[in-house]
């Protein structure tokens, strides 16, 4: 068998025996930086912005969401933070779907999909999204168009900061994403062009 | 240096248009990297990389134990790791499984270690449709030819390449937008996605205390391929290990400044295993295959090694002056470059191509720019010596040796030597403007003629010394 083969090859070369306990591994390296909210806030801004992303700090997300939405069909995921600011009764909003079929049908057609995002990370402009029963992975991907609530308290200075609070990330969840601006490709004569298989275009609205 | 990489080289150096996009291309790239690691923008650039150094030691001298750690995670939230020690393994267990599923159609994102082991080919053989989702690859998939670089795949293709191979192989009004021809792509593909039964995806890193796979892109095609069909794949050699998923805060920021200058890619994925009972979406079935394919044969050489620390960011391409000239093809495996260049003889022996490591000035920029360090000329040094030694023992040098042996019996034999003297300049082919710049085709063959070819000759004096002084 492969496996037995390929692990006494390993000790073999590296000399070591089977169920040997390692050396001490070197220190996980996390170092958080002291960064105040307004200027976690700015930063993020600034971030998807450079990215070509749009983003805005508001305290009223749902007006800002229906200015987006205008006459687009849309999905939305199935978190609270998107109900509690009342985006899922804004007209042409799907949203509260379960069933793996039905939402992969809805996200292949829809002009939009709308979620929150589990942190956003300040320093690069990333929304970290972790798959779960309220966030679902196809509707931040398969949409042409991204729009994200976040409330500001979830922005975290950095990857660092978000390690130090998830070190095991897989104890929750399948899956977890990070997004740093829209899909991009830059293949053919190194063109950047945006929206090759993800969505083109992101909008990051933070609420207060 | 064999015939193949000698004329790739000179087909490469003569072709303008190519020369002007591999240089512009690495150009770009290099000059990205070098703002996003500059003191303002990471002042940690040099701890991070000290850092990425000695995780990567620890984790490869102490393998076997993540490996199974790694195993044992994976298994604990319902996937499954396969160890395979070659292609052959790799593609039996997808073929197996393929045919176990009912399964047809495969998508595939970026992945060089599958195109170490040419799985589409092998899965091509066998009636599958296996499709390249990343627009490099796409394209490149179509034309039939491998990747011309670790990170950008196409980049030797201009939009006229692929307008070409978009009407050749897709039947479609030929189109030299590039921003229409990745539409195209889009919409062919995203068909795909949504009826493919497999996808099957690298990793960049393997995440030991975690038992998850990390895969960072741009484009989003390899969140579609692990995330759209039921069953996902991930295939990666087992030296992608890392320890802790705390670890990727090291790496993640080293890797997207190295390849094309990005803090980060626009997506990193961090998977573990198939999607739990409560979420909606995701794959139902989730496999890791670990790859051998000749890495614990590398594993067992001390100072070589490190070889295996390499994370496969193409920083070392972007800055080789060689690479800059000879471009990705000439290399005579999937992995070009500085890090092809001490891989690939480790991998496939070093008489493979014996002039690979060779092909370097020992300018050292590549092991400058390394993120984790490692220290490639001085193992292009190592491999050299390799070589010399393995061509001793080789027949070509018996050869040699024997034309020596002759050669040393002539110079002490005083009257045959004169006599091979006098015939040398009877015999003397014609010289152009005082040197022999070639010979006569009867002498013009085998190692002669390599020789000549780089070297001119003073012609054979009409009277040798031994006759002038007879005569004085």
């Amino acid at each position: 068998m492969s496996r037995d083969n390929i692990l006494h090859r390993i000790r073999t070369a590296v000399g070591r025996s089977a169920g040997q306990p390692p050396a001490e591994p070197p220190p996980v390296r996390l170092r958080v930086p002291q960064v105040e909210m307004e200027a976690r806030v700015a930063s993020m801004i600034a971030r998807v912005e450079a990215l070509a992303g749009r983003a805005c700090h508001t305290s009223d997300p749902r007006s800002v969401a229906s200015e987006v939405l205008a006459g687009k069909t849309s999905v939305a995921s199935n978190t609270p933070v998107l109900a509690k600011y009342g985006i899922t009764s804004l007209p042409c909003v799907r949203t509260g779907i379960s069933d793996r079929a039905e939402l992969r049908a809805v996200c292949a057609v829809a002009d939009i999909g709308i979620t929150s995002a589990d942190y956003a990370l300040a320093d690069t402009g990333t929304l970290v999204m972790i798959s779960s029963p309220e966030e679902a992975r196809l509707i931040s991907l398969l949409p042409p168009a991204h729009l994200a609530i976040v409330p500001r308290e979830r922005i975290l200075s950095g990857l660092d900061e978000l390690f130090l609070l998830l070190p095991r990330p897989a104890e929750q969840t399948s899956s977890m994403v990070l997004i740093t601006g829209p899909s991009r490709t830059a293949d053919i004569e190194q063109i950047l062009v945006r929206g090759v298989h993800g969505p083109g275009q992101i909008t990051v609205v933070i609420a207060d | 240096m064999s015939v193949e990489f000698d004329s790739k080289i000179h087909s490469t150096l003569a072709d303008a248009n190519l020369q002007l996009a591999i240089y512009t291309a690495t150009g770009r790239l290099k000059e990205k990297r070098i703002e996003t690691v500059a003191a303002d923008a990471l002042p940690d650039y040099q701890e991070l990389r000290t850092q990425a150094n000695a995780l990567k030691k620890h984790t490869i001298e102490n393998l076997d134990y993540y490996l199974e750690e790694f195993e044992r995670n994976v298994e604990a939230h319902g996937g499954k790791v396969v160890y395979c020690k070659d292609g052959t393994e790799v593609a039996d267990f997808v073929l197996k499984l393929a045919r176990e599923r009912g399964a047809h159609l495969i998508v595939k994102s970026k992945s060089m270690t599958t195109e170490e082991v040419d799985l589409n080919e092998r899965l091509e053989h066998h009636g599958l449709e296996s499709v390249e989702t990343d627009l490099g690859e796409y394209i490149l998939q179509l034309a039939e030819e491998r990747p011309y670089h670790i990170v950008a795949p196409a980049l030797h293709k201009t939009r006229y390449d692929v307008a070409e191979i978009f009407t050749r192989r897709l039947h479609v009004p030929e189109e030299t937008v590039i921003e229409k021809q990745t539409a195209i792509a889009r919409s062919v593909l995203r068909e795909k996605f949504l009826a493919a039964d497999i996808g099957i995806s690298g990793a960049n890193f393997l995440i030991a205390d975690s038992g998850a796979v990390a895969v960072v892109e741009n484009e989003g095609n390899a969140r579609l391929s692990t995330s759209a069909p039921k069953i996902h794949i991930a295939i990666a050699g087992i030296e992608k290990m890392i320890p802790r998923a705390q670890d990727l805060a090291t790496f993640l920021k080293l890797l997207g400044r190295s390849a094309t200058g990005q803090a980060l890619t626009v997506y990193t994925s961090f998977l573990s295993g198939p999607r739990r009972s409560n979420e909606i979406d995701g794959p139902d079935e989730f496999y890791v295959v670990l790859l051998d394919n000749g890495r614990t044969k590398l594993l067992a050489d001390r100072n070589k090694r490190q070889s295996l620390y390499c994370i496969r960011c193409g920083a070392c391409l972007n800055t080789c002056p060689v690479y800059r000239k000879i471009g990705g093809h000439s290399f005579p495996w999937v992995y070009s470059g500085p890090i092809g260049a001490i891989i690939t003889p480790q991998f496939m022996g070093v008489s493979h191509e014996p002039a690979l490591p060779f092909a370097s000035s020992l300018c050292g920029a590549c092991g400058e720019v390394c993120p984790v360090k490692i220290e490639i000329p001085k193992i292009l040094l190592e491999l050299r010596s390799d070589v010399k030694k393995s061509e001793a023992r080789e027949k070509q040098n018996r050869l040699e040796k024997l034309a020596f042996r002759g050669f040393a019996w002539l110079m002490t034999h005083p009257r045959l030597y004169e006599w091979a003297g006098r015939l040398a300049s009877a015999a003397a082919p014609y010289s152009d403007g005082g040197w022999i710049r070639s010979l006569p085709a009867t002498m013009n063959f085998g190692p002669v003629k390599a020789w000549i070819s780089q070297r001119d000759l003073p012609p054979p004096p009409a009277h040798s010394f031994r006759e002038m002084w007879r005569r004085r």
